[in-house]
């Protein structure tokens, strides 16, 4: 595996909470650092603002490149002038989550100690929630001078932030667009995220948390943990189609020696996992994985009502627009239609598509004209509702 | 919009809340929010008439008579309309029983099995009735519910709901509306349309 350190020394567009922020767990975490992007112009009447939010690998970097890979911004295909979240019209504003890596306060960020000395939180970087996500992006939008944002948009994670955003500030979302995602984790997701873990615990590198004591990060653990979680994203039609069972023949690698030998060759669906994992780690930090993934298994919207989902959405006035993909194995259909379902209850406006697709959970990040047509459309709808030309 | 869906515009009071379920294209929802300031949604069976009418900017969810409606609280709409659908429902009872729970009124329209077409092949030829309305043989057709006019006024004594207005009128809609008589619809009319509410319920 590579072992390159992820740059830590970038400087990102960001600003300073000295205040900080009440987490759920009970922390006063301060001071807050929130490092964002915005896209287009915000309008004279301050209402034409776009929140998107990340999925658990995401970053602000939205619709620009990726200061460490070089590679075009994560929906680059959907963000940007003319485009479905149209940056002539709207102003887009997207911020690393809180607990993650690139700029925003999480473990990699400093703390000091008693005797005033300073050294990163790593893995006493408190417990975080979906929720103190929202009240972080919340203190951004306050500090743009953005009363009521026109949407929020976001999958995966970044749906469950779509969420938390509708449920703690209702007065402030007109229009919610929760894709691929769930009212709460399910088992079988917090099963995949605790192998993630695991697969970090078990790496030698990975010290205890402290890895940046000895110059090392446990590169192979958080690789095998991207490698596992990037087939949840997937389907088996995608991967079939990609690969299917074609062989790459590679001379002096993998592993275990030449022709002949038990793992001479390698499929090309090894090959792809292996480099996601190795270019994953050059960009995320192993504490940042676990705390986030925490806070995503933590996630429940009924956990506070007794298990009743349509609560935190009791006489909302947002509009919602609920988008699943129907090869999505790892935030199904059926938990979005549960969503749907407690909306129906406290009769939200809701919309709700689920897109034909075979390209798996990542649907939502790749080329699916019905999907832009949704949110093209959606949004449209929103602004003419709101009162925007 | 067809001349069913003009009539049923027509029985809806601006700035009300709609539930139009089987929403198809939309027409309906995108009428009654511009021409009548109405907060009206839909439900639809078919995906790509869900995702069309999202993509035109209207509140649509996928979903059907028979398993979403019970999801609804009571009083939420206004409203609440059924187009052609209420004969290829699982359970026409229930359905128009959670329209009237949901919503102060019901509109209802279905395509009438006591047209004397229907009425006249079942007698001479003795065999499932087969015309424009009824165009698809009885193991293919989606519409396992058929009833008359008199069959559905039937239905609404013994559920204790108010025919606040009915008309009957022609599948293409060359010809008004009929008003009058019941049996005389009931024979001359292929499309029936119902306004109703609870017995319970506000009257105008």
């Amino acid at each position: 595996m590579d072992n390159a350190i992820p740059a830590t020394s970038l400087s990102h567009q960001s600003v300073t909470f000295a205040e900080g922020l009440p987490l759920d767990c009970g922390f006063h975490l301060a001071p807050v650092d929130v490092a964002y992007r915005t896209y287009g112009t915000l309008s004279p009447a301050r209402d034409n603002a776009i929140v998107v939010c990340h999925a658990l690998t995401g970053d602000q970097y939205v619709a620009d490149p990726h200061p460490l890979t070089g590679k075009p911004g994560w929906w680059s295909r959907m963000v940007g002038p003319g485009l479905p979240i149209d940056t002539d019209r709207f102003f887009v504003i997207c911020s690393n989550v809180l607990g993650g890596c690139m700029g925003t306060t999480g473990p990699r960020s400093p703390r000091t100690l008693p005797d005033g000395t300073q050294e990163p939180w790593g893995t006493d970087f408190p417990p975080i929630t979906i929720r103190d996500m929202v009240r972080a992006q919340k203190l951004l939008v306050d500090h743009l001078g953005i009363t009521r944002l026109l949407a929020v948009v976001g999958g995966s994670m970044g749906g469950m932030q779509v969420l938390e955003w509708a449920a703690t500030y209702p007065g402030c979302v007109f229009a919610a667009m929760p894709i691929a995602t769930s009212p709460f984790h399910s088992a079988q997701n917090i099963a995949f995220n605790e192998v993630s873990r695991q697969a970090i615990f078990a790496d030698p590198q990975w010290h205890g948390g402290r890895y940046w004591e000895c110059g090392e990060i446990p590169a192979r653990g958080l690789a095998v943990a991207r490698m596992m979680a990037h087939i949840t994203y997937l389907s088996e039609a995608a991967l079939t189609r990609k690969f299917g069972r074609r062989v790459r023949h590679e001379p002096g690698k993998g592993g275990a020696g030449g022709p002949g030998s038990l793992f001479g060759e390698m499929f090309e669906v090894e090959s792809y996992l292996r480099h996601q994992g190795s270019t994953f780690v050059r960009r995320f930090d192993a504490n940042s994985y676990l705390t986030i993934t925490r806070a995503m298994d933590y996630f429940d919207l009924g956990a506070e009502h007794d298990g009743d989902m349509s609560h935190p959405f009791a006489g909302t006035r947002t509009r919602f627009c609920i988008v699943s993909f129907s090869s999505d194995w790892l935030f199904p259909t059926s938990q979005s239609r549960l969503l749907a379902r407690a909306l129906n209850r406290v009769a939200a406006n809701v919309s709700f598509v689920e897109i034909e697709s075979d390209k798996g959970h990542d649907a939502f990040l790749l080329d699916e004209p019905d999907f832009d047509r949704t949110i093209r459309g959606f949004l449209c709808g929103a602004a003419e509702h709101a009162g925007i030309a | 919009m067809r001349l069913d869906q003009r009539l049923i515009a027509g029985m809806i009071r601006p700035r009300t809340r709609v539930l139009d379920v089987g929403s198809g294209d939309g027409a309906l929802l995108d009428y009654l929010f511009r021409n009548s300031g109405c907060d009206a949604r839909g439900i639809e069976i078919d995906m790509k008439e869900v995702t069309r009418s999202v993509a035109h900017g209207l509140p649509v969810m996928h979903g059907d008579a028979d398993h979403d409606l019970a999801h609804y609280p009571d009083n939420a709409f206004d409203y609440v309309v059924l187009q052609r659908t209420l004969q290829a429902v699982e359970r026409p009872r229930e359905v128009l029983r959670q329209m009237l729970r949901i919503g102060r009124y019901a509109i209802v329209s279905f395509p009438n099995f006591g047209h004397w077409r229907l009425r006249l092949q079942l007698l001479t030829r003795g065999r499932m009735p087969m015309t424009s309305v009824w165009s698809r043989p009885w193991y293919d057709t989606p519409n396992i519910h058929p009833c008359t006019i008199l069959d559905f006024l039937t239905l609404c004594r013994d559920e204790g709901y108010g025919v606040q207005q009915w008309m009957a009128v022609d599948e293409d809609g060359e010809r008004a509306p009929w008003r009058r008589s019941i049996r005389l619809a009931n024979l001359f009319g292929e499309q029936a349309l119902f306004l109703l509410r609870r017995k319970d319920g506000p009257r105008p």
